[in-house]
């Protein structure tokens, strides 16, 4: 074979290469929403399982799901972007910086398993709550934290570098200028990489099948006080998630109709997944424009 | 970078706007303001902080119930790693209890290794096509296509296995479905876009004279991506690699619902195994705290957060060499 109808060849290679991507994504996307549409109704967005009958529904998994994404932002954004401003604002090139980023960098390689496993130890039993929301939301930080600050750190350090002489030459503080003038400015990164996050978040399950746990107590959803055991806002509950949930049915479950609801409940977290991804392109791009009124 | 800029507040011939503007003299804004820069630097750092406690927390409370095994049950670290009887349940006149965990760490070794030869050369083929190919077009629909790929959950990866991927193998192939052929195509694809992406990203940061340098001396494109592009990027693409690798290990649930779950060491793809994840998955909520099963569980734990170690140390060590050809 010559160079050229090697070249040729490898050509071809590559075009099917991306098109075997694309043909995987579509079938997998396909799949699920074809089986999904016809598996999702009103009632099954709402109604709680069943336990060995049929006809069950997600309602109180969707519900946790999305509350356990809420708690665990509630612990990293704070953390994440006061970390993330250490990192890109005061943090040397030490020692301990070097520290900072090598726990990053293993936090971000555990397995997901492994910080559960920790959670159970330390959220679970160590702090005698069981089975919690809150165990789960502190498991999740932990696996998302790094994130978070590696996101923050990155934003900051993309804003030009003549808005923090402007303001320094103003006359300002550091710490007034980070608040002041670099966040406004980072933010539409910021908030595109915690949209980004929370879509891992939402669909994580390794960790919280021995955080928060595998089952819901049965839910009043007219129970505002958090500290009701009943209660859907009580963070010291157990909680099963979209995520967990899906596993669960498909590995112990006794329900007969174990496919629909699992065809249902991997539609809704694709799409909520799918809604985060669109959410977080489009949001970056409106704030940008509205920041920067172009 | 921030060192550069002497601060205001360090200044000495600082003044405010004016004297009397906000009732404050210049002093006491001065401060005021110090005082506020010395809270927000020690906030940040506290929070910086808190991601060397956690980590290390993590170390140390793992390792603790993980080296239990050992310590508290007196089992020899070298049979726990190298013996494959594991009847951790069986007393002692019928010759247990043993915990040989080789053929959960086989099962894991076995279907990360393989999804990741699978995975490896297409996701360089497909990096290489969205930086050399079709740069406009990797870039509006390969690059979605890679980050919604990298978002579907990976129980969402596991449920597609078991309801597309198990019958068909079962109705195709052989066997009950359930295996490892099962469980490396599930994680070949889980990990594709953490390998795409990384390898992607380190073609890009090629400088651009090194190919046009190429085909400038009359090579064909082929010629320059195989000779020139892909070697200059290795660090990366061996990062991304490796980085898949460490996804594929620790991947705990997907693989669980595809691999069947049975304690042997695989002699076909078509047949069932265990891993060290789906093992620790499967029984940690049916043992008591503190028994010789639940510790040899914590163990394995133990063993997958040395694995993640090492990747970790590989990353590094190839990151360094990369960087000295460069």
């Amino acid at each position: 074979m010559n160079a050229r109808s090697a070249d040729r060849a490898a050509t071809l290679m590559f075009w099917l290469g991306a098109a075997a991507v694309l043909a995987i994504l579509a079938l997998l996307l396909g799949y699920i929403l074809w089986h999904g549409f016809r598996a999702i109704s009103w009632d099954f967005l709402t109604a709680p399982p069943q336990t060995i009958m049929a006809g069950g529904g997600v309602g109180p998994q969707i519900f946790n799901s999305f509350y356990l994404l809420f708690l665990t932002m509630l612990i990293t954004i704070p953390i994440g972007l006061l970390a993330g401003i250490y990192l890109a604002e005061y943090a040397g090139a030490g020692r301990l910086t070097e520290y900072i980023r090598l726990s990053m960098e293993t936090l971000t390689s555990l397995p997901s398993i492994v910080v559960g496993l920790f959670g159970l130890l330390i959220f679970v039993n160590l702090t005698g709550w069981g089975y919690t929301l809150m165990s789960g939301a502190l498991a999740l930080a932990a696996i998302n934290l790094p994130f978070i600050v590696r996101v923050s750190e990155e934003t900051i350090r993309t804003v030009p570098v003549e808005l923090r002489e402007a303001s320094l030459a103003l006359g300002a503080t550091r710490w007034e200028t980070m608040w002041r003038v670099i966040l406004p400015s980072a933010f539409p990164g910021i908030v595109t990489g915690t949209i980004i996050a929370a879509g891992r978040v939402f669909g994580e399950a390794a960790a919280l099948l021995y955080t928060a746990g595998m089952s819901s107590p049965v839910l009043n959803f007219t129970d505002w006080n958090p500290l009701s055991p009943f209660s859907p806002i009580n963070p010291f509950r157990p909680a099963e998630t979209l995520a967990v949930h899906i596993w669960k049915v498909n590995s112990e479950s006794l329900i007969p109709d174990v496919r629909q609801v699992a065809d249902g409940s991997a539609a809704v977290l694709i799409l909520v997944v799918l809604f985060f991804n669109i959410l977080a392109r489009w949001l970056g791009r409106y704030i940008h424009h509205r920041l920067t009124a172009t | 970078m921030s060192k550069n800029f002497p601060l205001a507040i360090e200044n000495k011939e600082y003044s405010s706007s004016g004297p009397g503007s906000l009732g404050l003299t210049a002093k006491g804004i001065h401060i005021h303001k110090r005082y506020i820069e010395y809270f927000g630097r020690t906030v940040s750092f506290l929070a910086a902080a808190l991601v060397i406690a956690l980590t290390l927390a993590i170390i140390f409370f793992i390792g603790q119930k993980g080296l239990a095994t050992f310590t508290v049950s007196g089992v020899n670290a070298w049979n726990f790693l190298f013996q494959t009887q594991w009847m951790p349940d069986r007393p002692m006149e019928q010759g247990g209890p043993l915990v040989g965990s080789l053929s959960f760490i086989i099962g894991s070794l076995l279907v990360s290794l393989m999804a990741v030869a699978v995975s490896g050369p297409l996701s360089v083929i497909v990096a290489v096509f969205m930086v050399e190919i079709a740069p406009g077009w990797g870039q509006r629909v390969l690059q979605p296509a890679i980050e919604i790929l990298a978002g579907i959950p990976s129980v969402v990866y596991g449920y597609v296995g078991l309801s597309l991927l198990v019958p068909f193998i079962r109705n195709y192939m052989g066997g009950e479905g359930f295996s490892l052929l099962a469980g490396f195509i599930v994680l070949s694809i889980m990990i594709l876009p953490t390998i795409i992406s990384v390898s992607s990203d380190s073609l890009r940061a090629l400088p651009s004279q090194w190919k046009e340098a190429s085909l400038a001396l009359g090579a064909t494109r082929w010629q320059t991506i195989s000779m020139v592009l892909v070697p200059a990027a290795r660090s990366g693409i061996i990062t991304g690699v490796v980085l898949g690798l460490a996804r594929a290990f620790g991947e705990a649930l997907a693989v669980q619902m595809v691999i069947g779950n049975t304690r042997q060491i695989p002699y076909s793809i078509l047949d069932p195994l265990m891993t060290l994840t789906s093992a620790i998955t499967m029984d940690m909520g049916n043992t008591i705290m503190g028994s010789l099963w639940n510790n040899a569980l914590w163990s394995m734990g133990l063993l997958l957060l040395m694995m993640s170690f090492m990747f970790i140390l590989i990353i590094k060590l190839v990151v360094r060499r990369g960087g000295m050809i460069r």
